[in-house]
């Protein structure tokens, strides 16, 4: 949600300070002692769980066993990378990670902007409030218990979508088990979990946009759409921007546990992802192949940060603001 | 009340949309539209939930056979009391309250550690370190070598494995430091040191109780995503006395899983696999239950310190 601190800065800011005397470095290191004595357990936590399994990512260019350790074990080079990108799963893993998240990003970008939209022009208090609370609800439910709302509520016999359709002469669809259903479900059950929330930062940024623009617009005898074209729409634009790069990043390493929940043997056509694979390989089979399933796990964090760096790099060229 | 006596334009201008001088009829028919949209997002997210609680307080027949849409159809709770004879649900049930409460105060002490001297202007070394928070946003050693580290570390089965890994999300610290920018003024900063208070007296006396908003914003977060995670969980713990109820959730919710050496007698038993299906809408209703109640207690909160978190700074 701090989006604009995320927001790169143009170096005048605070040049309006005046210039104070230069202290050396080791002068303002023990003036400040207490702040880093403050930073210290964070940057341990952060050494420990974030930083040492980046390190300990380079079994995947070893062949990993317990007896020698991370650090013992034999190189092997690029051998387990060549063995994925050759295994006749490649393919179909790529094609499903990518098909699945791009839908998911493209689908679960407007609805909030959608909603912001329709809060914001709404005048009536009540309504407001109570759409409000309503719709950020489902935010707050774990993702077991969606996926087993979605169990329930599309279950072949007893579950409600299949009464329904029934009236109609259709069905029943085995929703859960028929892989060309598998996506949409993911899709849409995610658009309706993260709709709400997702809303509250485009309102933000709505709120902030001065009444006067939009009493001068009413003067000038603009209609209700076009002032949102022209005067709500550019407001949301920098927030859009950003939040789409930063689901682009995420694109590679977000839903994972969903997906895991949704899937089945007979969706996994369509619904093993690298993310599950890399699972699979590492704790649900007979013997884990923890280098390989590392090799897999780095590619993947890879082509995440290729895409992050490309997206910003687009955004800085053509929407004129970025992440960094 | 003062919203009483504002007038109609000061009051629309409050809400973000300034009455218009006269509205036309193509005005009227956006709005009504709008309403009506606005309306039908509200069903669309509301439904399923009602459903499932009218299912959970139904006779299992009628829910079986599609009585109920709407309203529950022939009173019943007995899913309910099942619910409670379940040892596992019953476990997993506390098992989560533990991890929640721990998890939260932990992570939280650890977000504000870091984000206050992030905070600070002029503090040597601030970019370095933020970059070190923000890169591991982007990129991660991934799930195997994470799960070697926490097997290196002897966490593997114990409450640690559950609540030390994800004690901190960068997120969460940059939200935190954004608000310590906002509404710490530097000004404070040095008449307090004037007035000889150091860094970690400031923090404590000053900071801390100028943000209740940012703490309590933090804690619901933390608390939340612990009580709702449960893949952690799945590698890291194979004693079943410490799993979470998000775990047990899945075995019974999604995985079909019933156990039936934990049901206490027979009789239980034969009215267990009658309440099955019934079972499952209770459980749903009782694990999205806890987060749902104190999220309107924060949500004042939480809305204030998100809008201060992306708009300042």
């Amino acid at each position: 949600m701090a989006i604009d601190t995320l927001v790169r800065r143009t170096p005048t800011q605070g040049a309006a300070r005046p210039a104070k005397k230069k202290l050396g470095l080791g002068e303002r290191l023990r003036r400040h002692w207490q702040l880093y004595a403050m930073l210290a357990l964070p940057l341990i936590w952060l050494a420990i769980f974030a930083y040492w399994p980046m390190y300990g990512a380079i079994i995947a260019f070893k062949d990993y066993n317990v007896v020698d350790g991370i650090f013992g074990s034999r190189w092997v080079g690029f051998k387990h990378f060549e063995r994925f990108v050759e295994s006749y799963q490649f393919g179909r893993l790529l094609k499903n990670t990518l098909v699945l998240y791009t839908y998911e990003l493209l689908a679960t970008f407007w609805p909030p902007i959608l909603l912001a939209l329709g809060l914001n022009m709404a005048r009536r208090r009540w309504y407001r409030r109570s759409v409000q609370l309503i719709t950020y609800a489902p935010h707050f439910i774990s993702t077991v218990v969606v996926v087993g709302l979605i169990v329930v509520l599309v279950d072949p016999n007893t579950g409600v979508l299949n009464q329904f359709l029934g009236h109609f002469g259709i069905g029943p669809l085995d929703v859960l088990n028929d892989p060309s259903y598998f996506r949409h479900l993911y899709v849409w059950s995610g658009a309706w979990q993260t709709m709400g929330f997702s809303a509250i930062i485009y309102l933000a940024a709505l709120t902030s946009v001065s009444p006067e623009l939009h009493e001068a617009a009413i003067v000038d005898g603009a209609s209700r759409l076009r002032r949102i074209w022209h005067i709500d729409l550019p407001a949301i634009r920098p927030v859009a921007v950003i939040l789409l790069i930063l689901n682009i990043g995420s694109i590679m390493s977000g839903g994972f546990e969903k997906v895991l929940l949704l899937q089945n043997t007979l969706n996994l056509q369509t619904s093993e992802v690298i993310d599950t694979y890399v699972y699979k390989l590492g704790f649900a089979s007979q013997v884990p192949q923890f280098s390989y399933a590392a090799a897999i796990g780095l590619f993947r964090s890879l082509i995440g940060l290729v895409l992050l760096v490309l997206a910003n790099t687009i955004a800085r060229r053509f929407a004129k603001s970025s992440l960094w | 009340m003062a919203v009483a006596t504002a007038t109609p334009s000061a009051q629309a201008a409050a809400a973000g949309t300034p009455a218009p001088v006269r509205e036309t009829r193509s005005d009227r028919i956006v709005m009504i539209c709008n309403y009506t949209a606005l309306g039908l997002f509200t069903l669309a997210v509301l439904y399923p939930l009602v459903y499932v609680l009218s299912a959970s307080f139904s006779d299992p027949k009628n829910v079986v056979s599609g009585k109920v849409w709407l309203w529950p159809v022939g009173l019943s709770t007995d899913a309910y009391k099942a619910i409670f004879d379940y040892d596992s649900i019953v476990s997993g049930f506390s098992n989560s309250v533990v991890y929640a409460i721990g998890g939260a105060l932990l992570a939280t002490a650890l977000t504000l550690l870091a984000a206050y001297p992030l905070s600070r202007k002029g503090l040597p070394g601030k970019g370095v370190i933020m970059a070190l928070f923000v890169f591991t946003m982007m990129f991660s050693g991934g799930l195997i070598p994470t799960y070697l580290v926490v097997d290196r570390l002897g966490l593997m089965n114990s409450r640690w494995a559950i609540i030390l890994p994800g004690a901190l999300a960068v997120w969460n610290m940059i939200i935190t430091r954004t608000f310590f920018q906002a509404t710490i003024p530097e000004e404070l900063v040095e008449a307090a040191k004037v007035d000889g208070c150091a860094d970690f007296g400031f923090f404590w006396r000053i900071v801390l109780p100028l943000s209740k908003p940012i703490i309590a914003v933090n804690l619901l977060f933390y608390a939340v995503a612990q009580w709702n995670s449960w893949f952690s969980a799945l590698i890291y713990l194979t004693n079943e006395h410490l799993f979470p109820l998000q775990l047990v959730l899945r075995q019974i919710l999604i995985q079909n899983n019933f156990d039936p050496s934990q049901v206490r007698d027979t009789a239980e038993l034969i009215r267990m696999t009658e309440l099955q299906q019934q079972l499952k809408f209770s459980l749903i209703v009782i694990a999205t239950i806890p987060p749902l109640l104190i999220y309107p207690f924060v949500q004042k909160h939480f809305v204030k310190g998100a809008m201060v978190g992306s708009l300042k700074g």
